[in-house]
């Protein structure tokens, strides 16, 4: 259950499903991305970006989420992602913090073409902070079946990324995972991160000491959100498991264009707006896909994720943001 | 268009042959019919009427149709007898069912 209580994330959010325990569903906050913040292990919503109520303290480990910039979709629920990308942008180099870096978990691309990672980019590169990747399903549409991503982004940090692109690094005494479950999916199934992955990760965590925050970063949710419309991963809680022995697990996602956070035992668990169109919730319309907004609604739905680590206080703080 | 065009021409070559198309279109996240009975021969389309891009994959692996984007398509002329079970290779949750036998072309009477 909820073990960890912030002042800075609103528990009192409707569930999503009665039956499910600890699903809570954060759909009200407001602003353009979600600040992050880490404090003694736990991220929490610290405030807006660009959209006031500033709650994020100076100190400690700052980055910011991005996710499902779709860059090159071009239809009514918005005519121009690349220019929503390009507001979420300016939105960052706002903050009042400055973020360390930049995860993107992935649909950075709405077809993987290589002018769409272009242009996503050039937009990116005006931010001058490193950009994590991770591929989403629209990121890995070539004809090599994601060899147009790997060729890209396909080194992570260090030039050390591994197979369809999972990697990690160290930053500030948080590990960072970087997953990839968007290859080699099985008709009827969700997400899958594999067999391969799985052993690697296992490697991966095996040197690192309980006491390490970890945060896990993956497009398709690893948590089950909705089978009926794939937001979930199939071995996903294999992963979970092998982090179940940390103190301190933050989960962030992207796919489902949303925010939705639950909280279990050790582990929180955090998806993002996107910076191109919003979809329906879960089970609220008959299938998943772009909503379309009236135009001065669009801005209020997409959004990115600022999140803060404080190594001496206690959970991280979370913010989103709305680009409007 | 070019696609389209091949797509539309491929589609015609193959009428001329066998003469039965059976189309499929893919529309709120759902192959539509999700399974069809279709003689030997017979020519499948897929259409993606969604906002979203979809692609046909054969859970055997021996096709799979390159991303179709809205009102793009995909044509697929079954030999069989068989069943051809597919999925969505971006949405794997959307699956769909090509049964070669005499059929109509209809949706399965199960």
């Amino acid at each position: 259950m909820d073990n960890h209580t912030s002042p800075h994330v609103d528990r009192s959010a409707d569930q999503i499903d009665p039956g499910r325990r600890s699903a809570l569903r954060c759909m009200a906050w407001a602003g353009t991305g979600l600040v992050w913040t880490v404090a003694g292990g736990v991220p929490f919503a610290a405030g807006l970006v660009g959209g006031g109520a500033q709650a994020a303290p100076a100190a400690g480990l700052t980055f910011v989420q991005i996710s499902d910039s779709h860059v090159g979709f071009d239809k009514p629920a918005n005519p121009d992602a690349l220019a929503t990308l390009r507001e979420a942008v300016a939105g960052i180099r706002d903050l009042p913090t400055k973020p360390a870096f930049i995860l993107h978990t992935g649909d950075i691309s709405h077809l993987s073409r290589d002018e769409q990672f272009d242009a996503a980019d050039q937009t990116l590169k005006d931010l001058g902070l490193p950009v994590f990747f991770v591929p989403g399903e629209h990121d890995v549409l070539d004809d090599g079946g994601g060899a147009a991503y790997l060729a890209r982004y396909g080194k992570g940090p260090n030039g050390k990324a591994l197979g369809a692109g999972w990697y990690s690094f160290d930053h500030g005494g948080v590990h960072f995972v970087a997953l990839v479950n968007v290859v080699n999916l099985r008709g009827g199934g969700l997400g899958t991160l594999g067999e391969d992955q799985l052993a690697w990760l296992a490697g991966d965590l095996k040197s690192q000491v309980d006491s390490t925050p970890v945060v896990v970063f993956a497009h398709i949710p690893l948590w089950t959100i909705y089978p009926e419309w794939g937001w979930g991963t199939d071995d996903g809680a294999r992963a979970l498991s092998l982090l179940r022995r940390f103190g301190s697990v933050t989960v962030l996602n992207g796919h489902i264009h949303q925010i939705l956070q639950k909280i279990e035992g050790n582990v929180a668990f955090h998806t993002a707006r996107s910076t191109a169109f919003p979809q329906p919730a879960p089970g609220s319309a008959p299938s998943p896909g772009p909503v379309k907004l009236p135009a001065e609604k669009l801005r209020g739905a997409l959004g990115v994720t600022t999140v803060t680590y404080r190594p001496k206080a206690s959970p991280l703080a979370i913010v989103d943001a709305t680009l409007g | 268009m070019k696609r389209f065009l091949v797509a539309m021409l491929l589609a015609a070559l193959a009428t001329v042959a066998k003469a039965e198309t059976v189309e499929i279109r893919i529309d709120n996240f759902t192959f539509s019919p999700a399974e069809v009975h279709v003689a030997p021969g017979t020519t499948v389309v897929w259409v993606n009427a969604d906002d979203i891009p979809h692609a046909v994959a054969a859970n055997d692996k021996s096709f799979k149709s390159k991303v179709l984007d809205t009102e793009e398509r995909y044509s697929r002329t079954v030999a069989g007898p068989g069943v051809i079970e597919y999925f969505c290779s971006l949405h794997p949750h959307m699956t769909g069912r090509i049964v070669v036998d005499g059929g109509t072309g209809g949706p399965a009477g199960r």
